[in-house]
């Protein structure tokens, strides 16, 4: 097989677990080396995604077009109402705009829309540029709600200032800002948030729907189907239940310090994790044990249903093995387990985002002989892929097409997932969507894994 | 109703944009860069641009897509991207290892005052390219035009950093391709060997991004205009710009630089503007047209007229981008069609004088915008005004269709759910053949679902 290298530079962020190996950390939270292909996005895309799910809130895009194009409508973030989020505002920044300031045509546009769709909120994302010129940013929004009433939020996402994660952090501090402007009337003492779930697919009503089974009261959903009013008055639940590490544990942090609300993190991937994120609210609220009860009944339940069901799954993928390359470590660990529970094994197992806790779980969890990356690039996961012989990948976009080259299964865990995989439900949908894909027939006239039949 | 928030009375907007019928220039000078063989195209400014240009570019084709980012940091903003850019062409040559690296800038790097030039000149002086490998560069500020405009201006950067001229004329001539599929590349380099007229066609990503499953990942595949090509384009005979929006920089680059002369021509989609093709490359080759292609031709024509009775006075509206749009608005007038709205987020006057000539005798009426404020929201308030039968544009015309109950038809850049662009041309003649059958479909499946039962005919 060619003999593909490693980035130089990149030494650090690659590891194999071996026997006898001395546990060097891997290296990651770095910013991706100058001339790497890497997968990773911005500042920018981590707050677009964090927040987008906002479905009354206006979302405006300060500064040229590409920003706003290629974030319109592309993460499957379900709302049961209003859609305004699903559409694309850019204020277009144009030259004359970038030497004379674009303030003036952030505040017009602001007036129009608000004027024109009445919003609950709004965001205003900064990007690049606009960190360069100088808009003041914070004073357009002010001013802006001051004379229309309405909280006008500005979103310090300039694509150069950090990676994906300080985007994230970006829209959890506009996100703060709201948490505790509305009433926390009527609030009961068993209630949670729920943080760090986007409804991709409806995912946040499957997960709601379980919580409310057991008799809590779910104030508000961070962001998935999300609504103004109701991020306004999460300071008045009890717990938070955090998914998604990456993007939501400094909101978590935050709300501890500010309102006591403790947090727990969760994983809504695969029986395992799924119960436990089930059990770990139950435990926090053991004043009712009739909730705990409702929980094992829920788990119970639901598990008598989607074990046999993922019996034919597992007979055929026992022993196949499988690549992880997702923007979140949290959901790698989940992953693992996931796959696990239908006989297959994880060779490849990386992250865009991960950091040094999540690295070090990560080893810990791996299996002898797998790769562990971060920030990863095609030319590696090529090269790992067809080294570790992996029947299949779990990956985003970008991923998708390198997988299909390869003549192995593709798994979409990222925005473009089109059924929920979240949940019992989703474990099933995630078994039959990797027993579709790494059992296709098609793969019987491709040349696979290097062309080596 | 996802665009119920669309209105229907018209107001003027001051500079908002609302669902952007464009974007911005980075992309196109990446999409550009992938039809020159052995290149990795690579975004000077922050990760997020080329990751978004990387994903878009995947959705279109389902096709892996490989380019570099100089990964800005807030240091590099503050002090300049030359030390992230040297980076990043020492790394790209020793890892990644093409033939060429093809670098253009962003707004960020745009704003900050790099100077492309002068830092891969500077590459260069310090021994970071490899002897026999390239740097060359595009200037792509986001701020500036939309994604035609990056094409255009990368594939001038080609032209230009390339051809050389040594004063021995080749028995060649250039087709500049405006921003078109891999599929109207192939059929383009088709159409050239049937008429028995040798080209160079650049750039052309047909084998690049329509490539075939091997069990490998090829980072570098096997398409693209070769480094020998684009060198001698200095010596054909003349260039032909299809497109005078996103090809003609090119040519004029070329001329200025080798004396090579050059005619732009509309992209050769529908009747006329093939025909208008077909005679000046034949011109431009010294040959005559043969059978084949005059039977082609007849085929397309035979088709119209048998269906002609269907597309009749059928109204259309049409966004996307604006080299595309000049024909298809003059093919839809030769099908008796009326095209009533167009609508292109790409500035420039040429195209509204193109549209003037085309529509002033024929279709005085229709209402037609590009640059600052044509956007699909604008097009979406003329539909409602003024309701279509047939709606053609990208991916994201989808929710319009879809709100006003009208047929759809995709068509241009992105589209992120169906597939075929990649595989059926829809220029030349046979692209004009997919075209009327993709318009006819859709017109007529329309006619069967709304048709009364008495009325549901089974031969039309």
């Amino acid at each position: 097989m060619e003999q593909i290298t490693i980035l130089e530079g990149r030494q650090k962020q690659v590891f194999e677990k071996k026997k006898g190996m001395e546990q060097v950390d891997i290296s990651c939270d770095t910013s991706s080396l100058s001339g790497s292909v890497s997968q990773r996005a911005c500042v920018f895309c981590g707050s677009r995604v964090v927040l987008y799910p906002v479905a009354d809130a206006l979302h405006l895009v300060h500064g040229p077009i590409g920003c706003a194009a290629y974030t319109w409508d592309i993460r499957g973030a379900v709302s049961s109402g209003p859609e305004l989020h699903r559409l694309s505002f850019s204020t277009d920044l144009q030259e004359m705009d970038v030497i004379y300031g674009g303030e003036k045509k952030l505040y017009h546009s602001l007036i129009e829309l608000i004027e024109q769709y009445k919003p609950k909120a709004a965001f205003i994302y900064s990007t690049c540029i606009v960190g360069l010129i100088g808009d003041d940013i914070e004073a357009v929004c002010k001013k802006v709600a001051k004379e229309t009433g309405i909280p006008v939020l500005p979103v310090h996402s300039e694509g150069f200032k950090g990676t994906k994660k300080d985007g994230y952090k970006a829209a959890c501090f506009a996100l703060m800002k709201l948490i505790g402007t509305g009433s926390t009337e009527a609030i009961t003492k068993h209630s949670i948030n729920i943080l760090g779930e986007f409804n991709l697919a409806g995912e946040a009503w499957i997960i709601r729907e379980y919580y409310e089974k057991m008799g809590i009261e779910v104030v508000s959903t961070l962001t998935g189907d999300g609504r103004i009013d109701a991020v306004r008055r999460a300071h008045g639940a009890s717990l938070n239940v955090v998914q998604c590490s990456g993007s939501m544990t400094w909101l978590a942090k935050e709300m501890e310090a500010k309102y006591g609300i403790p947090y727990i993190r969760v994983s809504y991937f695969g029986i395992e994790d799924m119960s436990k994120s089930l059990y770990d609210v139950a435990l926090h609220f053991a004043d009712r044990p009739e909730i705990m009860e409702a929980a094992k009944q829920v788990v119970s339940e639901e598990v008598k249903k989607l074990y046999p069901q993922l019996q034919k799954f597992k007979k055929a993928l026992t022993g196949k093995k499988a690549a992880i390359y997702v923007g979140g470590a949290f959901k790698t660990f989940s992953l693992i387990k996931a796959l696990r529970s239908v006989g297959m094994s994880v060779v490849l197992a990386g992250s865009q985002t991960g950091n040094k806790d999540d690295y070090a779980r990560l080893k810990e969890m791996c299996d002898e002989g797998t790769v562990i990356v971060d920030d990863s690039n095609p030319v590696e996961l090529s090269k790992f892929i067809l080294e570790k012989e992996a029947d299949l990948l779990i990956g985003g976009v970008k991923e998708r097409p390198i997988a299909f080259k390869l003549g192995i299964g593709f798994c979409d865990h990222n925005h473009e997932r089109k059924i929920p995989l979240a949940g019992f439900i989703g474990m099933y949908n995630f078994a039959l969507e990797v027993y579709q894909s790494v059992m296709s027939p098609v793969w019987q006239f491709a040349p696979r894994k290097g062309g080596q039949q | 109703m996802l665009l119920r928030h669309t209105t229907k009375e018209v107001k003027v907007r001051e500079g908002l944009t609302i669902n952007p019928a464009k974007t911005c220039q980075p992309i196109g000078a990446m999409y550009a860069a992938l039809g020159i063989h052995g290149c990795l195209p690579h975004s000077h400014g922050s990760q997020g641009c080329c990751s978004y240009h990387r994903s878009t570019l995947t959705r279109h084709y389902k096709e892996p897509v490989m380019a570099a980012t100089s990964s800005f940091t807030e240091g590099a903003s503050v002090f300049g991207g030359q030390a992230n850019l040297l980076a990043a062409i020492e790394t790209i040559f020793a890892v990644y290892d093409p033939e060429i690296i093809a670098v253009h800038s962003t707004c960020l790097s745009e704003t900050i005052g790099d100077d492309l030039q002068q830092i891969t000149r500077k590459a260069k002086d310090d021994g970071k390219v490899p002897e026999g490998k390239h740097v060359i560069f595009a200037s792509t500020p986001s701020f500036i035009g939309s994604h035609v405009t990056g094409y255009a201006n990368m594939v001038a950067g080609i032209a230009e950093q390339f051809s050389v001229s040594t004063g021995e004329k080749k028995d060649q001539v250039n087709i500049v391709a405006g921003w078109m599929e891999p599929s109207d590349m192939r059929e383009i380099k088709r159409l050239s060997a049937e008429l028995g007229v040798k080209i160079v066609l650049f750039p052309d990503t047909s084998d690049v991004l329509d490539a075939p499953m091997t069990g490998k990942h090829e980072f570098y595949p096997k398409g693209g205009t070769t480094v020998t090509e684009l060198q001698s384009t200095g010596d054909s005979k003349c260039s032909l710009a299809l497109g005078c929006i996103s090809a003609e920089p090119a040519a004029i680059a070329l001329e200025k630089k080798c004396k090579v002369p050059f005619e732009t021509l509309d992209m050769p989609i529908g009747i006329s503007a093939t025909d208008r093709f077909i005679m000046a490359l034949s011109q431009a080759g010294g040959v005559s047209v043969p059978d084949t292609i005059t039977a082609d031709r007849g085929r397309l024509v035979d088709v119209i007229a048998d269906m002609e009775q269907y597309f009749y006075g059928k109204k259309v509206a049409l966004f996307g981008d604006p080299d595309q749009l000049i024909p298809l608005t003059e093919f839809l007038l030769d099908l008796n069609m009326k095209p009533i709205h167009i609508v292109s987020g790409t500035p420039g006057l040429r195209f509204e004088k193109r549209m003037q000539q085309i529509l002033a005798e024929r279709s005085p009426e229709t209402n037609f915008k590009n640059g600052i404020g044509a956007d699909m929201f604008l097009l979406h308030q003329w539909m409602k005004n003024e309701p279509v039968d047939l709606l053609i544009g990208n991916t994201y015309g989808k929710y319009m269709a879809r709100d006003e109950d009208v047929p759809f038809i995709r068509y241009g850049f992105p589209i992120l759910d169906r597939i075929g662009h990649s595989f059926f041309p829809s220029v030349g003649y046979s692209g004009g053949l997919r075209l009327v059958e993709k318009i006819l479909t859709a017109i007529l499946d329309r006619q069967d679902r709304d048709a009364l039962e008495e009325k549901f005919e089974l031969v039309m």
